[in-house]
């Protein structure tokens, strides 16, 4: 579709629909026997098993996706690889836990892994730049078309995967340690007497405190940094920034190090919250560029707004509402499942589908490729 | 340097050497069965040469495409379960026809409806509602059909056909999705057709691994036809007994390898077929306008051509191929195993072929699936061996030995990625490169052949 409509104007009769129905679903639950605790246990168990655990995930998504999004900013590609490079930090990440684990050293409350990611960080920066060096240069010097460099990084892909496989192995990873939990189900039905419980996983806690200084750090990086401006230059417009005397390969240098960066530490707070393994990992490509795509390629804001909306939409349509209906007071028979859980990757790749035909270019209108 | 015929030729003597080699070295057995994935192989990368090599179009969405050919097989092949048929079928069809009547509604609401603020209200309600009775008929029938006898049957059951039909069906099944999926990608350009494909394989997967009813989905269809006589009836026969006689063989070796080599005779000539048809089609008006849309699309554009169409043409077509060789797959294995369905061996490595062997060449892509194939075959052999070479110098049972050994066959993933990227860097555009009249439009497209 070569539609390009202007942004979506405001359609009231929509919203105001969805909030009529909102508004009936919470008066038929207050009005009901047990009242406003019903809907307080209906909210926990929402909290619970959709919000914190979309959070957690939006975070590792959106970190993985503005890798993608850089990369494509810059170099014009899509880099098939970023899942696995993703992996190969977060085996170094695991790497240098094990080692540090044997020392004795530990991080007291918090994983052991937090400590280690500067390493796997420079695993993977040293890898991206090896990779660069051997394979991208060359077709970056020669201006080949973008399919040649996508399939470059499919070989590259090809390459870290072996190495991943090679180095750790094909098996499950579980490197999280530390104290596993803030809020405690049993402690927090004990505190609020709901018969729900709510628990805070240590995991989730640090997922979002890095990604928002990492995301926060990136950002100041990208409009206050003469670096940053200079990559953003090039990302507009390649020819202008040559002309003003942007170094093109210092440009790419860094990208790939921040990329390389953002995927480690995607990795490991994906690897800290599940667990490792690489198959995984290679999975994961798809809700990176689901999320980079609806979000618009290129833009970096994008990027994260695309992971929050792929990871809800996860969570949400395959979660099962039958208990949260009950306390609603609508009694069900089934699980109230939109989709089974195995059908995640459907879910990633309607709402690509939707997004890429109605609006082309994301939300925050990226690049066209 | 344009290549003239003597490299097909040294490279497919190299091939047939290296098979001897095998045959000889390893066994005969290892040999054919590496042979008949080969030809497997080279169906399935001629496929993606017709997409990619023809019109440049960037299908990832291989594994499903071979996925669906093996569905086809099994709603071909197998004999229909009555049973299950009298407990859901009758349901199964009314969600069908609600499915199709919602679809319906919502077109008509699209077309008839003009006022914008009420059409989508109205079209999420029928939505919903549509969906809502779709499944209060379709999940009891589903639970149904799966209680028939669910450790053996729990499905639908197929046609009880000659597994030979469902190497049409699959190539028919696989193109009538692509149809749809064309009909909704094909606007988009490159990278995003890429991940757009990438996306509906993996969703088409999940759908065979979940819904039982179809093909058993993850409990697998095992017990599947075989269009060649098996080995058991073959040694159980005088004449064959006889004859293992004569050639010195034991029999039961003897059956093993007459039945491979029959299914070799039936997928070669499958791929002989094949390529006659691309090769006559590469070679034909339409071939040439494939060419020409790729290297310049807007030229050809403006030159009268429907560019998509053409591209949904040419991306059915090459599903199709795709497909039957995930069909020819599934007959070979005489089994469907849709949890086997991994988008590094069905999708990455089928594009391994066609860029190795080198793309808008339909020689190169069927080379490409031999070589690679076998080097693949073999990078996972040969691993551990080269792996116990390399450690000897290291203690015995020490722990990292062990480790390495235990990963050894992994780096068959490191081979193939070192291999498409020198061949990407060394010749661009393929061991066997197209040849064309216009020799610097494909250059142009796909870099420069250092020479």
């Amino acid at each position: 579709m070569k539609t390009n409509r202007p942004s979506m104007s405001w359609r009231p009769p929509w919203w105001i629909a969805v909030g009529m129905a909102l508004g009936l679903v919470v008066l038929s639950a207050v009005s009901r026997d047990g009242g406003g605790v019903n809907l307080l246990n209906a909210l926990v168990r929402f909290a619970n098993f959709v919000v914190i655990p979309g959070i957690s995930y939006g975070c590792q998504l959106a970190l993985g996706a503005l890798g993608v999004t850089l990369i494509y900013a810059v170099m014009r590609f899509s880099d098939f690889a970023h899942a696995d490079t993703m992996a190969f930090g977060a085996m170094g990440v695991i790497l240098v836990t094990r080692v540090l684990q044997g020392m004795g050293i530990s991080a007291g409350p918090l994983p052991t892994a937090l400590l280690a990611l500067p390493f796997g960080i420079l695993g993977a920066v040293i890898l991206a730049l090896v990779l660069d060096r051997t394979v991208y240069r060359f077709y970056r010097q020669q201006r080949a078309a973008p399919v040649t460099f996508v399939i470059a990084s499919i070989g590259a892909m090809f390459v870290t995967n072996g190495l991943v496989r090679l180095i750790i192995g094909p098996g499950d990873q579980r490197f999280a340690d530390g104290t596993r939990f803030i809020v405690r189900v049993q402690a927090f039905k004990e505190m609020t007497g709901l018969s729900e419980g709510l628990a805070l996983r240590t995991t989730h806690v640090i997922t979002l405190v890095v990604a928002v200084i990492v995301v926060l750090g990136l950002f100041f990086f990208l409009n206050r940094t003469p670096l940053g401006k200079a990559m953003r230059a090039y990302a507009d417009n390649e020819d202008l920034a040559l002309l003003s005397g942007i170094n093109p390969e210092r440009v790419a240098l860094w990208t790939w190090i921040i990329a390389a960066t953002l995927a480690t530490i995607a990795g490991t707070l994906y690897g800290l919250d599940k667990s490792f393994k690489p198959f995984t990992y290679f999975q994961l490509l798809l809700p990176i560029f689901a999320s980079a795509i609806v979000g618009g390629i290129g833009k970096p804001l994008g990027a994260i707004v695309g992971g929050f909306v792929v990871a809800f939409s996860e969570i949400a349509f395959t979660y099962p509402y039958r208990k949260i209906l009950g306390y609603l007071g609508f009694e069900a028979d089934g699980l109230v499942q939109l989709l089974s859980t195995d059908y995640k990757f459907a879910v990633c790749f309607i709402i690509l589908v939707v997004v890429l035909i109605w609006r082309p270019r994301g939300i925050f209108q990226g690049r066209v490729i | 340097m344009k290549p003239g015929m003597g490299r097909p030729f040294w490279l497919a003597l190299a091939m047939v050497i290296a098979l001897v080699a095998v045959g000889v070295l390893q066994s005969w057995n290892v040999a054919l069965a590496i042979l008949n994935l080969q030809l497997i192989s080279a169906v399935m990368a001629l496929g993606i040469n017709i997409q990619w090599g023809y019109a440049g179009l960037f299908n990832f969405g291989i594994m499903g495409f071979t996925a669906l050919g093996g569905l086809a097989a099994v709603l071909v092949a197998m004999p229909p379960v009555a049973e299950a048929w009298a407990a859901g079928g009758r349901g199964m069809a009314t969600a069908a026809v609600t499915l199709a009547g919602t679809a319906a509604v919502i077109w008509a609401l699209h077309r008839v409806v003009k006022v914008k603020a009420l059409r989508r209200p109205a079209m999420a309600l029928v939505f919903v509602v549509g969906l809502a009775l779709t499944r209060s008929f379709y999940s009891p029938s589903v639970a149904a059909i799966e209680a028939v006898d669910s450790s053996v049957t729990g499905f639908l059951g197929g046609l009880g056909l000659p597994i030979m039909v469902s190497w049409l069906a699959g190539g028919a099944l696989a193109a009538a999705v692509a149809w749809v999926i064309g009909r909704i990608t094909l606007g988009l350009q490159s990278d995003y057709l890429a991940i757009a494909t990438l996306g509906i394989s993996a969703a088409l997967v999940a759908v065979l691994r979940n819904e039982d009813w179809l093909a058993r989905g993850v409990k697998n269809v095992t017990t599947l036809p075989r269009p060649v006589p098996y080995e058991q009836d073959l040694h159980g026969q005088d004449w064959f007994v006889d004859l293992s006689a004569q050639v010195g063989m034991d029999p039961s070796l003897l059956s093993g390898l007459v039945v491979k080599a029959l299914y070799a005779l039936l997928f070669g000539s499958v791929l002989l077929v094949l390529f006659w048809l691309s090769h006559r089609a590469l070679h034909s008006p339409w071939g040439r306008m494939m060419r020409a849309i790729r290297d310049n699309r807007d030229a050809a554009e403006a030159m009268g051509k429907d560019v998509t169409r053409r591209h949904l043409q040419v991306f059915v077509l090459g599903s199709a191929v795709v497909g039957i060789a995930g069909a020819m797959l599934v007959t070979l294995n005489g089994q469907f195993t849709p949890a086997s369905y991994a988008p590094f061996r069905y999708t990455f490595l089928i594009w391994v072929m066609v860029i190795v062997g080198g793309s808008g060449n339909n020689g190169g892509a069927i080379l490409g699936g031999f070589l690679i194939w076998f080097l693949w075959v073999q990078a996972e052999a040969g691993g551990p061996w080269l792996m116990t070479l390399l450690t000897s110098g290291l203690q015995e049972g020490t722990s990292l030995r062990q480790h390495l050994l235990n990963v050894a066959p992994h780096m068959r993933q490191l081979v193939m990625g070192c291999i498409l990227l020198m061949v990407l860097r060394l010749s661009p555009r393929g061991l066997l490169p197209e040849q064309s009249g216009k020799h610097n439009l494909a250059q142009r497209r796909n870099g420069t052949e250092r020479s």
